[in-house]
């Protein structure tokens, strides 16, 4: 909170202007590539201004390419399931650690603590999931590693609770022999609801955009992907074309691939929604990242 | 110590713990759940990392495979990529820390001055965009920049000044400054938002009597912004330092395409451990990979923090 002169405070603007134009324009440059034409393409290459509109990619994607709808309704349903999930188990762990005179609140902290510092990392819990627990190749798999429980989220929670919840309402309503469970339900569950929404918000924009279960979880059953997984697969075959010489069977197979445009639509609509939506969660959002970041 | 035992020695507060434990017993067994969770996700996998020192078999599974010592590791270390990956990780880390924070506290200074509460709201949802899309998505961005044919880097910026089309997915040289700028790209605005937020809070008398004192507005940012900063910024380091081995797979593996020209600069831990686990099916390499990554990473947060907490215990993260 600098006090300053005119001066700075223009040259703060320019400067932020100029960034947060850095920040929008690469998601303008890849919109209007998906709605410029495959010829002009070719020839100028993706531009911020489409010189020829034309909604071809998008006509092929919802007509042709059924593979589409498919990965989006499978990115709709697990991102329902595992937000709801996640949401449930971070109250009940929040509300627990909430408890300021729970017997073995130290223990159980420091438990969840421990997972922000060490992990086993990548390859034990592929072993875990796939060998011992059988998520792999199925919807389970998109679903359960990883992003069901979180301990940043819980701490959030946590802190929540314990700070906005007023003891004394919690005290009044254990005079009237309010159960705990019911004094989660009927008082801090609805005086938390910003909070229970920012914890929603992490959770759903994690399964929306998680890509890494899927590479290491769905080998056989691609019927799976979600719109994450296809995204990648398909950047991933161009390249591998690209790398490899045209032979007869591989140009065959190029024609069945999306071209340029198609990519670039694909692209767009797996960020649309979030992008549409952003705007009414953009409050919640900062306070989330504003509470975990002092706090946490 | 003695205090606590005392207590527990008191038969009236141990019934209180008791009638508390029965109390609390349904919030207990709601959170089970959750508790089995962390044990299957966070915690069997802890115990998973003794495979770095096993020839695991699938068939066998973790606890009969049979011990091979410190064979991964040699197994490991001979392959040139072990020292690349850890040079790499190390490295880039290092540079996104630095250059991250650094970065982070400019904007978040630059926002704290601007006076239009409108402007100050707009800046803001605006530098937090990059941060809500998916790897997958940025790798996109990227491509439609420096797409060989197609990119608008070499169609919009390159051919009109003359200068001859750069292939960027073949070209190692160039990704340490390209994943450099992606990631600031995508994260200042989270870590600004994080400084902004404790900036606000200062107290706004310190920079009032600065000014009644003739200080100027660098004078102000560096003698009172940034000294109120550093126990945020302490802790933001440490939590940063901890992961100093681990690597956003999808930034170094969705960004440069997995492109094998790439990998002399491009491989870190992750992406080396999902190569040799997925593509090469070489689980002992993968394990002792991601055993040191493990392991170092953890060593070195006990290590900062207790430096920290000796130098000055306020600012310690535990």
């Amino acid at each position: 909170m600098v006090c300053t002169k005119k001066g700075f405070r223009i040259f703060a603007n320019v400067v932020m202007i100029v960034l947060a134009l850095c920040c929008v324009l690469p998601f303008i440059l890849l919109i209007s590539s998906s709605v410029t034409d495959e010829a002009t393409l070719m020839k100028n290459g993706y531009a911020f201004i489409p010189e020829v509109l034309n909604f071809k990619a998008y006509q092929y994607l919802f007509q042709s390419f059924g593979g589409i709808v498919r990965a989006y309704g499978m990115t709709v349903i697990v991102t329902m399931i595992g937000t709801t999930i996640n949401v449930c188990l971070t109250l009940s762990m929040g509300y627990l650690l909430s408890k300021q005179d729970l017997p073995g609140r130290g223990f159980i902290s420091f438990f969840l603590f421990f997972t922000m510092l060490f992990s086993g990392g990548m390859v034990p819990s592929y072993i875990i999931w796939s060998q011992y627990m059988h998520v792999g190749d199925s919807i389970f798999a998109l679903i359960c590693p990883n992003l069901m429980l979180g301990a940043y989220n819980v701490i959030l929670m946590r802190t929540y609770f314990t700070t906005n919840v007023p003891q004394e309402i919690l005290e009044a309503a254990e005079m009237d022999s309010c159960s705990e469970i019911g004094k989660l339900f009927h008082i801090s569950i609805p005086l938390s609801k910003p909070m229970i929404s920012t914890v929603a918000l992490f959770s759903a924009l994690a399964y929306w955009n998680d890509w890494i279960n899927g590479i290491y979880y769905l080998t056989r059953r691609k019927d799976l992907y979600t719109i994450q997984n296809v995204l990648n697969s398909m950047m991933n075959n161009v390249q591998f074309l690209k790398d490899n010489t045209l032979d007869a069977a591989s140009a065959q197979m190029m024609s069945q691939i999306p071209t340029q445009g198609v990519r670039m639509a694909i692209a767009v609509i797996s960020v649309v929604p979030i992008l549409m939506i952003y705007p009414f969660f953009q409050k919640a959002f900062i306070k989330g990242i504003v509470i975990g970041g002092v706090k946490g | 110590m003695q205090k606590t035992k005392n207590v527990q020695k008191n038969p009236r507060t141990r019934k209180q713990t008791v009638k508390r434990l029965r109390k609390y017993m349904p919030l207990y067994l709601m959170s089970i759940p959750g508790f089995i969770y962390l044990i299957i996700n966070n915690y069997l996998p802890m115990g998973g990392l003794i495979l770095a020192f096993k020839k695991y078999s699938f068939a066998k599974g973790i606890i009969d495979s049979p011990w091979n010592g410190f064979q991964n590791f040699t197994f490991l270390f001979g392959s040139k990529w072990a020292k690349i990956m850890f040079r790499n990780t190390i490295c880039y880390n290092i540079v996104f820390l630095l250059l991250g924070t650094i970065f982070a506290i400019f904007v978040a200074i630059l926002l704290s001055v601007i006076g239009n509460k409108f402007a100050k709201q707009t800046y803001q949802t605006l530098i937090l965009i990059p941060h809500l899309v998916s790897t997958v998505l940025i790798g996109y961005l990227v491509f439609a920049f420096l797409s060989e044919k197609n990119g608008f880097i070499n169609n919009g910026i390159l051919a009109p000044l003359g200068i001859k089309p750069v292939s960027w997915y073949i070209e190692a040289g160039y990704w340490p400054v390209i994943l450099t700028i992606v990631q600031l790209w995508r994260s200042f605005g989270f870590q600004s938002i994080v400084y902004f937020a404790t900036i606000i809070g200062f107290d706004k008398a310190y920079y009032e009597a600065a000014v009644m004192d003739g200080a100027s507005v660098w004078q102000q940012i560096s003698r009172i912004t940034l000294p109120l900063l550093k126990p945020t910024i302490i802790i933001l380091t440490i939590m940063a330092l901890g992961r100093m081995f681990a690597s956003d797979f999808g930034l170094f593996y969705q960004v440069p395409q997995n492109s094998g020209m790439l990998y002399s600069t491009t491989t870190t831990i992750d992406t080396f451990v999902y190569r040799t686990l997925m593509l090469d099916h070489d689980v002992g390499r993968s394990l002792a990979a991601g055993f040191l990554q493990s392991i170092l990473g953890f060593i070195v947060v006990m290590i900062t923090n207790a430096i920290v907490r000796k130098v000055d215990n306020e600012s310690a993260l535990f």
